[in-house]
């Protein structure tokens, strides 16, 4: 297995490498890099000329400025990192750091959106082959394919954004406005459901009228602009949560498991209340020791609890820790909102990053960082789920018809068994491939969404670095997005691996 | 909970795909023989959404081509897409629901006619989008070939090339080759574009090819001494037609949304001519104040490729019924 990796690493390497040089000599073979300066008026022209050819060494012959530039970046494995200047003499290594990790931030979360919601539809539809549900998603999944990215920002920028804005100032939501809602939250989960017509009208007509009041009681309340989750609903949501997780996958039947990630909650809980004061003013390094300690945590109550069933317990106990974690952050995070609206009274935003000189606590500064974040995120990530959906569902009913799925039904397991066990065990093989290769795409992507939103990310610099033929800039986002997707399919490669016993070596 | 179980195993279960079997159920033509293509196209029509697609398609086409005309042939629209003129009423699309109007989707702030420009930057897409679809497929179906019937240096070639599409971002790869190319005209562009967009074809080609030089009829033709080319071209390829032909339509979908984004971000079509990607870019801060510039372009990219989409669709469907992995 460890040769196997290693092998895959020095192919990936070695494609870089020859990645960057195709690159580079493309680059600087793109246009005239003194273009603008040709055209200029000033009376220092010549000057001006001469000083741009020295500081991008354009009087050097190609293969010089391409070692010259891989040199520099060989210094990154002893510690002297170098990427060159740009063409107006700035260090492009303190340019990146300033822009990767925007974009890095808005890859991640649309990946990893994308994967959940993906793969969770593409399961519901295969499940669900050919009913109206079935139909729905196809054809949604047709429109986000053909949907040009650039165009549905704008919109989503009006009627996401600036509508929102203008709306959360005053909400109100009419009774009219929460019946159609409803109705359709309600319709749609029907479909999901499935069932007999009885039941399908059960399941609607809960789901409306439970939102219906919901939605009526919040804007009673005033609880768009000063909500609340509190300590009542995050531990019956993360209880929830727990029962339902256990019914998926290990059947309730197990009841160690169930007990052990119902300890998990309990433990929760005590640990909310416990780490209140510590919570009102943390920092990422805090929280990230909180969330591995709540991980190690369920991981030793399903050891204790887990009997038989150890492995299971254990894992998902740890699962129910990361969501309850989950959920305590987002608590703090929604309790934060009243104070971050007196501060940002147009929360959501269209332009940049993060809004400049925004002051605030740790939990104001988070929820600035989303509500930038929020716009392109749901961009990037409704074209992937697009893709991860149709690939889990064609996969899924591929591994539905598979002889090991029939002999695992009429030894009369359940359902439930056979589709989480049998079916989608499977099934994942292909999807994490194309998760893998789908990763360059979204980074693409997020070249047009930061340019549509503005942002001062990596897409930016490689637009500016391209649009003046300047070399550096260029390579340092394709280094970064190369040596991103070599890690990306390593990771894809071990999951292959750890999925599918055949391959291990 | 049990029968729910019962209820999921029932949906879950096998069962017989729409298309499959379709022609023996109906008796009106149970004693009649079809061709293959004849069962294809009759696959085909039976597909709503891609028959919608078709004339979704064909009718937009006719639409582009016809009304501002081709090259130095005229059309029946008589405003020209680079005239300026003074702008009326603020710009505002003059079409009704029976009325086109004098100027039927606005005009620009310089008094442009917006609806032939619209036709333009339509014509110009779909010109893109075609050359791509065509001579990508027509790389990725020989390198495919070859890679697959020769194995050895094309193969390896073939590999080494999606390597580093995995690791380059083609949206990025084609933007430095659509710098060098834009200016030079939508031919090269398009003929840039097709040269990074073939690896896909390519592969799925090779994969077929793989399968099919193991068959019987391959080993026969050897035996007579039939040369490698005319085996490919007479034995291999006909067999792999459905492929290539469902993922052209995909290619060329795709081709279309590369194309508006390139010149969206200024690496594709340039100035003066028009891409429906450009307008949109050049119109985007218009949204608020003249919303028709902003519309229109965008309609048109999303209807025709998601037309394009359900045409594949349509046709993957019709190939191969047996499949129907997206039905």
């Amino acid at each position: 297995m460890t040769r196997y990796i290693l092998r895959r690493l020095a192919i990936s390497f070695g494609v870089l490498f020859v990645g960057s040089f195709l690159m580079y000599i493309l680059t600087i073979n793109s246009g005239d890099p003194l273009e603008d300066l040709r055209q200029s008026t000033a009376s220092n022209r010549d000057v001006l000329i001469q000083g741009r050819i020295d500081t991008m060494g354009l009087d050097l012959p190609w293969y010089e400025r391409y070692w010259g530039w891989l040199t520099g970046v060989a210094g990154c494995f002893y510690g002297a990192c170098d990427l060159g200047t740009d063409q107006s003499g700035t260090d492009v290594l303190s340019m990146l750091q300033q822009s990767a990790s925007a974009t890095l931030r808005l890859v991640t979360i649309a990946t990893f959106a994308a994967i959940i919601i993906g793969i969770i539809v593409g399961i519901l539809t295969a499940i669900r082959q050919y009913s109206g549900f079935d139909y729905v998603v196809t054809f949604l999944t047709f429109l986000f394919f053909s949907l040009p990215v650039f165009w549905a920002a704008v919109l989503l920028k009006e009627y996401g954004a600036i509508r929102f804005n203008d709306w959360i100032a005053d909400p109100q939501i009419s009774v009219l406005q929460a019946v159609i809602v409803g109705v359709l939250l309600g319709f749609i989960l029907q479909g999901i459901m499935g069932g007999d017509m009885k039941r399908r009208l059960f399941t609607a007509g809960a789901t409306a009228v439970f939102t219906i009041a919901a939605l009526l009681y919040f804007t009673y309340v005033g609880w768009w602009r000063s909500p609340a989750l509190g300590p009542v609903i995050v531990i019956l949501v993360s209880a929830a949560f727990a029962v339902g997780l256990v019914a998926l996958i290990a059947g309730l039947g197990k009841k160690r498991v169930l007990y052990s990630t119902l300890t998990t909650v309990g433990i929760g809980s005590i640990l909310y209340f416990a780490l209140q004061p510590l919570l009102a003013e943390p920092n990422w390094w805090l929280l990230l020791g909180l969330f591995v300690s709540a991980v190690v945590v369920g991981l030793v109550v399903g050891y204790f609890w887990g009997g038989y069933s150890r492995g299971q317990a254990m894992a998902l106990s740890a699962v129910t820790a990361t969501f309850m974690a989950g959920m305590t952050f987002v608590d703090h995070l929604v309790y934060a909102w009243a104070g971050f609206l007196e501060l940002k009274p147009r929360p959501i935003s269209t332009i940049g990053a993060s809004t400049p000189n925004f002051q605030g606590d740790f939990w104001e500064t988070t929820l600035d960082w989303g509500t930038q974040l929020i716009l392109p995120s749901i961009l990037l990530t409704l074209i992937s789920v697009a893709t991860y959906s149709r690939y889990t569902r064609s996969s899924m009913l591929e591994t539905m018809n598979q002889d090991y799925v029939r002999t695992a039904r009429s030894k009369g397991l359940s359902e439930r068994t056979v589709i989480t066990k049998h079916a989608f065990r499977n099934a994942l093989i292909p999807i994490t491939t194309i998760v893998a290769l789908d990763f360059a795409a979204l980074i693409g992507g997020a070249v047009i969404t930061e340019t549509v939103f503005g942002w001062k990310g990596m897409g930016a610099m490689f637009r500016e670095g391209l649009t003046h033929v300047d070399p550096n800039p260029v390579m340092a986002f394709f280094l970064v997005t190369g040596t991103a997707a070599v890690i990306m399919n390593l990771v894809a490669d071990l999951a292959y691996a750890s999925l599918d016993p055949r391959i291990r070596r | 909970m049990s029968e729910q179980n019962r209820d999921s195993a029932m949906q879950g279960s096998p069962e017989p795909l729409p298309h499959a079997g379709a022609e023996v159920d109906d008796p009106k033509f149970a004693d009649k023989s079809y061709s293959q293509g004849q069962l294809v196209r009759r696959r085909f029509f039976r597909h709503k959404g891609a028959l919608a697609g078709l004339g979704v398609l064909l009718f937009i086409a006719v639409l582009a081509f016809s009304s501002i005309g081709i090259g130095p042939i005229p059309g029946w629209w008589d405003k020209d897409f680079s005239t300026t003129g003074t702008v009326v009423n603020g710009g505002k699309p003059t079409m009704g629901w029976f009325h086109l109007g004098e100027h039927p989707f606005g005009q620009d702030t310089t008094g442009r006619d917006y609806f032939a420009m619209v036709m333009r930057g339509t014509q110009i897409s779909l010109v893109i989008a075609f050359t791509v679809g065509i001579v990508s497929t027509m790389i990725g179906t020989l390198i495919g070939a070859i890679a697959g019937y020769f194995r050895g240096w094309a193969e390896s070639l073939l590999m080494r090339v999606t390597d580093l599409f995995i690791i380059i971002p083609l949206l990025v790869f084609a933007a430095v080759l659509g710098r060098i190319a834009g200016d030079s005209g939508i031919f090269a562009l398009g003929l840039v574009l097709a040269a990074v967009t073939w690896t896909g074809l390519a592969r799925l080609v090779r994969g077929e090819v793989l399968s099919l030089r193991e068959r019987e009829f391959v080993s026969a033709a050897q035996a007579i001494g039939t040369g490698h080319w005319r085996i490919i071209m007479r034995h291999i390829l006909p067999n792999t037609i459905g492929v290539i032909i469902v993922a052209t339509t995909f290619a060329i979908a795709s081709a279309i949304l590369l194309e508006t984004s390139l010149s969206y971000l200024g690496f594709g079509v340039q100035p003066p001519d028009i891409s429906l990607g450009s307008l949109i870019s050049d119109y985007q801060t218009a949204f608020t104040s003249r919303p028709w510039l902003f519309w229109f372009p965008g309609i048109f990219i999303l209807a025709i490729a998601l037309s394009v989409n359900f045409i594949g669709d349509g046709l993957r469907d019709a190939f191969d019924p047996r499949q129907g992995k997206d039905g």
